[in-house]
């Protein structure tokens, strides 16, 4: 007698995603996914795709999906949602898309506390265009056009975007998890899970960023990479949650 | 609905009410505010959407999100406003979105001035976003027209699924007219909307995914060549112009928008002066009335272009004319707005304004 312990959810369509071997985007897709399945918000679910390597997840997330210029997926979620707000909406964004050239759409669509759920994901370097400087990139961090190290005299510092976006008050939800070892992808879902929960509840903006990685890009092995997020990156992007309506 | 005396901006927003639209975002641009000043009253107070953006970059892009859920969405600029818009309109033109985006010109370059103009021809018709795409254009003279045009405009995009721009100046915007919104609007067979993102619960078995990707040339190629299909059906069924004095005309005006109804003055005051003039007025600015040129007279001695421009649409009489008249131009630009003598005068003195 067999007995199913674990399956792929049905969040996720067949086609085979884009992703690196040891890139957390895999994870995060099914994280994501999953949620959508277990709160049976699957089917009247709009993801929002962004500019990078995550640019396909429009063919990823089994649900009906817009795919936005750079940087403007949260003015597209607005967009709909407004229009549309017994459905859910969710944009998924790298650090480029949201960070740099998306920053002003993803401050006011917070600040109107639009009723979307942002899954922010930072992994410190542009991905898709090879490996670029990113506004998360780390202090000494080497890319393509930091090839000395990011200098904080010439590049500025590693923006904190959590942080930023604890200070305005449309904010509802608001956590940043990791998802470099099991415990922390488990804790990752439960804030993502939240995020959506809020959403249905009508609370206002709901944001998790999750702490990535991208060993292609960082010249590192899968493993290393997982390492570099936990002991480089964390102490610069600290975990925790940043603000929670319901807990002040 | 008895005639009444409205703005221009005013008109195009309450048109466009009556057209059905569902939501509005925009971004404040003299000279178009009173468009989402009246909106925000009067669409909130009727249960739809209304929003001020934080940019223009964002309004275009709340649009290209609301228009992928099926609503009739539309936004109002001005000049550098539609400039900023550009990216936007490329993509919901390249994923075939219908929307209203009304343009009510203002004089430039860069943050030029306040005043009326139509030195952003070439921003309509050629596009600032990129890529091969094409908006509908229609570039009404009077606030009536206008009306007309933007009732319907929300129709024609549905039907091509196509983003229609209507394009006025700061003249049409800001003066008043005496106007009828009552006026019968063209039935079209408008097929349901069976691609919009609304859930998969409203249409089970189907993803529905609004995108302008394409990373195969093949596909991309495909995308394009069935794109400019739908530009040459919109050219068949959508081209339209006005042809005025046309019985024996010693010259033929070229000229669209607020430069038309000046043309109109002038040529009343040439005929006066027993000068036969003509006008081929064009309404729809994409398509452009190329097949209007063909019922030019032979006897006809010269084109004159008149713009609120150094001579955009010029572009498109020569094309149109395709060498087979002379043609003149005559333009004044910044927001300068020239008397009907002046026309008067181009005409008289037509071969020191023959374009070489």
């Amino acid at each position: 007698m067999w007995e199913t312990k674990y399956e792929k959810t049905s969040g996720l369509t067949d086609k085979k995603l884009s992703y690196c071997p040891g890139c957390t985007h895999g994870i995060i897709h099914k994280l994501v996914a999953e949620t959508l399945v277990e709160l049976g918000i699957l089917d009247r679910s709009i993801a929002i795709a962004s500019v990078g390597c995550s640019v396909f997840s429009y063919e990823f997330f089994n649900c009906d999906a817009q795919q936005a210029p750079h940087g403007r997926a949260c003015a597209l979620a607005t967009g709909i949602k407004r229009v549309l707000p017994e459905n859910i909406v969710f944009t998924y964004q790298g650090d480029g898309d949201l960070a740099s050239i998306g920053i002003a759409e993803t401050i006011h669509a917070a600040n109107r506390g639009e009723n979307i759920t942002v899954i922010f994901i930072n992994n410190a370097i542009y991905g898709m265009t090879g490996g670029q400087m990113a506004p998360t990139s780390l202090i000494g961090q080497k890319t393509t056009t930091s090839q000395d190290g990011r200098d904080q005299a010439h590049h500025g510092s590693p923006i904190k975007i959590s942080e930023m976006f604890a200070t305005i008050d449309g904010v509802a939800y608001l956590e940043r998890v990791a998802a470099y070892d099991p415990k922390h992808v488990i804790k990752a879902k439960n804030a993502i899970k939240k995020a959506f929960q809020y959403q249905i509840e009508n609370k206002g903006f709901t944001m998790v960023e999750i702490v990535s990685t991208c060993p292609v890009n960082w010249g590192m092995k899968p493993v290393d990479a997982m390492k570099w997020s936990k002991e480089a990156m964390e102490p610069v992007f600290p975990l925790g949650v940043f603000k929670d309506k319901e807990e002040e | 609905m008895a005639k009444v005396l409205m703005k221009g901006n005013e008109a195009i927003a309450l048109a466009a009410i009556k057209g059905g639209v569902d939501a509005f975002y925009g971004y404040p641009i003299t000279p178009q505010n009173e468009i989402p000043e009246y909106l925000s009253k009067h669409l909130l107070a009727a249960g739809k959407v209304f929003l001020q953006a934080e940019s223009e970059v964002s309004a275009i892009n709340m649009v290209y999100g609301a228009a992928g859920a099926g609503k009739r969405v539309m936004t109002s600029s001005s000049s550098p406003g539609i400039a900023l818009k550009q990216e936007g309109i490329s993509y919901i033109a390249a994923a075939e979105l219908p929307c209203l985006i009304v343009s009510v010109m203002r004089g430039g370059p860069g943050l030029g001035g306040i005043q009326p103009s139509q030195g952003d021809y070439y921003q309509a018709t050629r596009g600032g976003g990129n890529g091969d795409y094409h908006l509908i254009v229609f570039a009404p003279e009077s606030i009536q027209e206008t009306i007309d045009v933007i009732k319907e405009s929300f129709d024609i995009a549905d039907y091509y699924r196509n983003p229609v721009m209507v394009l006025v100046d700061g003249l049409i915007g800001q003066m008043m007219e005496s106007v009828d919104f009552d006026r019968p609007v063209k039935e079209r067979f408008l097929p349901e909307k069976d691609w919009a993102t609304t859930g998969t619960k409203n249409h089970p078995g189907r993803r529905n995914v609004a995108n302008s990707l394409h990373l195969d040339p093949a596909a991309l190629e495909q995308h394009n060549i069935h794109l400019n299909e739908k530009y040459k059906l919109v050219k068949k069924n959508e081209t339209r112009f006005e042809l005025i004095n046309f019985d024996n005309p010693k010259y033929i005006i070229v000229a669209y928008g607020t430069m038309a109804r000046i043309a109109r003055s002038a040529i009343e005051m040439l005929k006066k002066e027993g000068i036969e003039v003509g006008m081929i007025r064009p309404i729809s600015l994409f398509p452009y009335p190329e097949i209007a040129f063909d019922q030019i007279p032979e006897s006809v001695k010269g084109i004159l272009t008149c713009e609120l421009s150094m001579g955009q649409m010029l572009d498109d009489v020569l094309i149109a004319n395709n060498g087979r008249h002379k043609v003149g131009f005559f333009g004044r630009a910044g927001g300068m707005l020239p008397d009907p003598e002046e026309i008067v005068d181009a005409i008289k003195n037509f071969n020191e304004r023959v374009v070489k």
